[in-house]
Parts: structure tokens; sequence; C-alpha cells
């Protein structure tokens, strides 16, 4: 087993026992990156150089915390993170190295700060390997839409990884990182990690600062992790969260208790004996596939035997989740990549008369297809006449999907769905088709317009493709997620599955 | 269903030149997505407030003082301009 293999738990107690360096295990990443990305074309940009540099730097920090703790002075908390290598999504700001978000519009653009999640990580230790391909901007379900190609799902090199965050779930799903860093806006960290078999945690909105994210749509952008194990993704969140004052949407809510407190583990091994699920009959309908049903169905039959119960719970106004979804995301990217205008970064069109021209040539130019169809939708929605009838009556119509979900969310401890209606889909597919793409998101936006936490966990295959499930909580109730979840892989091997390159 | 005049206008509001074929693209496809949400309009949202945000979050208010910013940040931000003239951004005229 080469060392790009392992979790973030496993390496850092190698890295603690001294049987590894970080040197070693990024290079084992990197070299990983080299064997595989051909075919899949997860990474936009490798940092080998940089990445090697702050490993080093890391083995160091590690020897001299050592030191000190052998000469009984006080050191530096411990950090899980120190010395892991982790990829990171292209739409978050990493100084120094290309942050583009997949668009022509800011290619070579490189930001002068990191994001705060980015930061975090930094000074936890973690060593930035590169950046991931994603659909430009966030827009989209597949990466299909990223400019600069689509990344293959390490399953089935023919079928898409889901999107936008696809190129961090291909990445961790063929080992090329320890861990990787994506964004969902309304599924795109949940539906891809369904697709290539992998954790994906959305966490609630206000849990970790959007600060140095390139803005999608800022009433549900939420920075989160693609994992190997749902302990992993505890790891990360608790690097990750907590109150910035660079973004006045984070909550001062309670961290996210530590994993090796001895009584929260005892609390984690208690199996589930007492605990509520729901399971919202809106999300099993007629259009999953059986080999999605039949997964889920299992999951639920595991889960029965791990002691929870299930109760039928009903989210009436999930129908209009993605038509919600479809006029606030537009209109708040409309307003959001106003920004990108060929002044003061990134593509900026010379054969331009006037300011005027400058503006449309360069974001006319700039801007792909599905980003200007989004900017042109939430202009419509957001113009005169029409802001009543669409702007306003979305954000109420979302007013009853985050109190439907709330209500529920008060008889269970937590809701189970399917991440996605089906497994992976073809490349070029359904590519000519916005709308149906649009429809991917369907189980997926609800917990983003209500600001839940929300993981999707893989729990089967269907005809060799991963199947992920998705569990919702109440808002700041990560624990409960990482509780349900790490008791259901303690009991199943899926997330031990991995596909043969 | 948009005409192409509607799309012209939207696209002008938005600052986006676009070619031909993109106008007659987006026409149908902005018509199909518009149709589609169309059935929001079944929801009785009597009474019911619109939704901004989620965290019960209220305004924060700080003082409105200059932050010195980094030295080689801000150099490194405006580097990222496509013309610079005396550590400023060059722009094209308003005006014609």
């Amino acid at each position: 087993m080469g060392l790009n293999e392992l979790t973030i738990r496993e390496a850092s107690e190698k890295l603690e026992k001294g049987e590894i360096t970080s040197v070693e295990l990024t290079k084992a990443c990197l070299a990983r990156i080299k064997e595989v990305d051909k075919k899949i074309k997860a990474c936009l940009k490798v940092c080998g150089k940089e990445a090697l540099k702050e490993a080093k730097e890391a083995d160091e920090r590690r020897k001299a915390r050592k030191v000190l703790r052998a000469s009984k002075r006080p050191s530096e908390p411990e950090s899980s993170l120190l010395g892991i290598p982790y990829l990171c999504k292209m739409n978050i700001m990493t100084k120094g190295i290309e942050t583009n978000a997949a668009s022509k519009i800011l290619e070579g653009y490189i930001a002068p700060f990191d994001a705060a999640v980015v930061k975090k990580l930094k000074n936890a230790g973690a060593v930035l390997l590169g950046k991931t391909n994603m659909d430009e901007f966030a827009h989209g379900a597949s990466t299909e839409n990223s400019a600069y190609g689509t990344t293959h799902n390490p399953w089935d090199l023919t079928m898409v990884p889901g999107g936008s965050s696809g190129g961090s779930a291909a990445a961790v799903a063929a080992d090329m990182c320890i861990f990787a860093l994506g964004t969902d806006t309304g599924g795109s960290i949940r539906q891809p990690a369904s697709f290539c078999g992998v954790v994906g945690l959305k966490p609630t909105y206000g849990r970790a600062s959007r600060f140095g994210l390139i803005a999608m749509t800022s009433s549900t952008d939420v920075p989160g992790s693609v994992t190997k194990t749902i302990e992993d993704t505890e790891i990360v969140l608790r690097i990750m969260e907590g109150v910035d004052k660079n973004d006045s949407t984070t909550v001062d809510a309670p961290a996210v208790k530590p994993h090796p407190n001895p009584l929260l583990s005892k609390e984690r091994e208690q199996k589930l004996n007492g605990l509520k699920i729901g399971l919202p009959k809106e999300y099993f309908i007629s259009g999953i596939t059986k080999g999605v049903t039949e997964a889920i169905n299992k999951a639920i039959e595991k889960f029965k035997e791990l002691g929870a119960e299930f109760i039928d719970v009903s989210l009436p106004h999930t129908k209009y989740g993605i038509p919600v979804y479809y006029i606030i995301t537009p209109s708040e990217v409309s307003s959001n990549l106003a920004r990108h205008d060929g002044i003061r970064y990134g593509f900026s069109e010379k054969d331009s008369k006037n300011l005027m021209e400058v503006y449309t040539k360069s974001r006319g130019k700039g801007f792909g297809s599905e980003v200007k169809r989004r900017i042109m939708l939430g202009t419509y929605a957001l113009s005169a006449g029409y802001y009543d009838a669409y702007y306003l009556q979305a954000q109420k119509v979302r007013t009853k999907i985050k109190e439907e979900m709330d209500e529920a969310l008060e008889k269970v401890d937590c809701l189970l769905t399917p991440s996605s209606p089906h497994t992976a889909f073809k490349i070029g597919e359904q590519s000519d088709d916005p709308l149906k793409m649009y429809l991917e998101d369907i189980f997926v936006t609800g917990a983003s317009l209500a600001g839940l936490p929300a993981i999707s966990v893989p729990c089967g295959f269907d005809d060799g493709l991963p199947v992920g499930m998705q569990l919702i909580g109440k808002r700041f109730d990560e624990e409960m997620l990482f509780r349900v979840g790490h008791n259901y892989e303690k009991a199943t091997e899926w997330h031990k599955k991995k596909p043969v390159l | 269903m948009l005409s192409k005049q509607d799309i012209k206008h939207i696209a002008k509001l938005a600052r986006l030149e676009l070619t031909d074929a993109e106008i007659i693209k987006y026409g149908s496809q902005l018509s199909d997505v518009l149709s589609y949400v169309e059935q929001l309009r079944e929801v009785n949202v009597d009474g019911v407030e619109p939704t901004a945000q989620v965290t019960g979050l209220e305004d924060i208010l700080r003082e409105d003082v200059i932050e010195d910013w980094d030295k080689i940040e801000r150099e490194d931000s405006l580097r990222q301009a496509p013309e610079l003239e005396d550590g400023q951004i060059k722009v094209k005229r308003v005006l014609n």
C-alpha cells in the first residue's frame, strides 16, 4: 500500500511515531498525481516544489515539538494536519499559486492572500499539493463546464466525476492526496463525493469562513472537505471552523469537539441505540434508479441493526428546491460576477474603444457558456418589473423550505436521503441541456437553501459505480452526522473500496 | 418566450457582448428555465417573510478606520491589472 492511500488519521499517527516523514508522504502523493492524473485530469495546477518545501518545514516543526515535549516545556498544540498533503479547489485563494476558478477570465490570476480556510490549514502545517478542476465558477454538476477540460471519474473514465468540486472528489478517490478542499453552494461537494465514492461534507452555513472563496451565491456558499473517512472529515472541520472578522456571516457556535476525547469516542462507539433518523418521503420518488434505491435500502437496514429508529417525515416543498435555487443562485451570481470586468485583474480585451467595450468584450469573451447563461438569468430575475415575481417569490418559498426542514429536524436527530437519484453519468450525455443538468441537484439544494450541515457517505455500488447517501443535520450539529456516519463506516467496508486505475 | 430584443436588453444590463448564435441559444434556454420556475407561483406565500440569510444574523458595525495594507500584498494586487501607470490602474476613456 502506497503512503498516498493513507487517511489523515493513519498518516498522522505514522508521522508522530516517526515511521514516515511528511516529505515521503508528499512525494508519494506527487508520484501518484504524475502516474494517474494524465487519465483523470483532476489537477489544474501541481506545485511540487512548494509542496516539498512545506513538507520539509512540517517535518522540522514536528521535530522541534518533540524536543520541547521531551524537555517538558510547553509546545504548540497537537495538530492532526501537520505534514498532511492536500489538494485545494481552484476557486479558493492560495497566495502565490494560481486561482482561476476554472475560467478563462481569471487565467493566470495570482491571489495576493490566502483564503481564511487555507491560512488555517497552513498554520496547522498542512501541505498544499496543487489546485483541482471544477465547473467554471462552480456553475455545474459534472466539471464539464471547466474552461480547462473535463475531469474523469476514477471508477470509469468515460463518466463524469460530478461537480462542481469534481476534481477534488476524483483526486481523493484516486489517492492523489490525503484529503481535498471544495466548496458547496447547492451540492457541489456532496454530489461529486457520491459519484466518486468518498466522503463529502457541506458544513453549516456560518461554520467556516468564506473569506477568500471566489463568490458565487453568497447566501449558500460554504467551504468544505472531501476525505476518505468520516473521522478525517471531522479533523479537517475542526481546523477550518470558527468566526472570522473578514466574514461577518460566520457564527460563534460551539466548536466541534475534538475526537481524541475519550467520552465522546465512547459515545461514538455506543452504536446508534435510541437515535431517530427521518426519511423524507419526497426524497424517495420515482426516477431514482433501482441500484441507488437498493443501496439506500441496505444502508437503512444496517442502521436498524445498529439500533437506529426510522421515522417517516414529509417535506412537501422539496420539489420547489430546484426552482428556488435556480432563481436565487443566478441572481447572486449576476451580482457577484459583476466584479470581473477586465479592469483590475483577469482577462481584459485590448481591442476596446472605450470603457463600456472593455466591460462587454472582456466579459463576453472571458466567461464560458454556463456562466453567461446564469448571469443573464439572474440579471433578468432582478430587473425592474420582474423582481417581485421571481427573486422575492423565490426568497419566500426559500423560507417555507427552511422552516419545514427545521420542523422535521425537531422530531428526529438527522435526515437520510440519497445524495443523487443515480450514479455518475456519461461525459457529454447531458451537457447540451442546461435544465436537465440543473435537475441533478434535486436532493442537495434543500440543505443549502436552509443552511444545514449535510454529508455524503459511500453506501454501495451500482454496476461498478459508487452510490452515496446524504445525512442532513440540525444547524451547527455536525457532530450528529459524524456520530451516525462513523458508526455506519465501522459496520461497513464501502469506504475502503478503491478504483482500479 | 423571450424575444431577441429581450435577450439583447438583458445582455446590455449584464455588460455582456453576445454573438448572434448566443442570442438565439440563450433566448430558448432562458425561456425553458423561466417556464420551469413558473411553478413557484403556485406556492401560497401570504404573510411569509423572504429569506436572505439563515443563521439569524444581525448587522455588525465597526469603526470606519483606515487600515494599512501590507505593501507587498498591495503591489501583488496591482500587478494583476492589465495596465498600470505610476502605481495606478489605467483604464479606457469613458466617453468616445
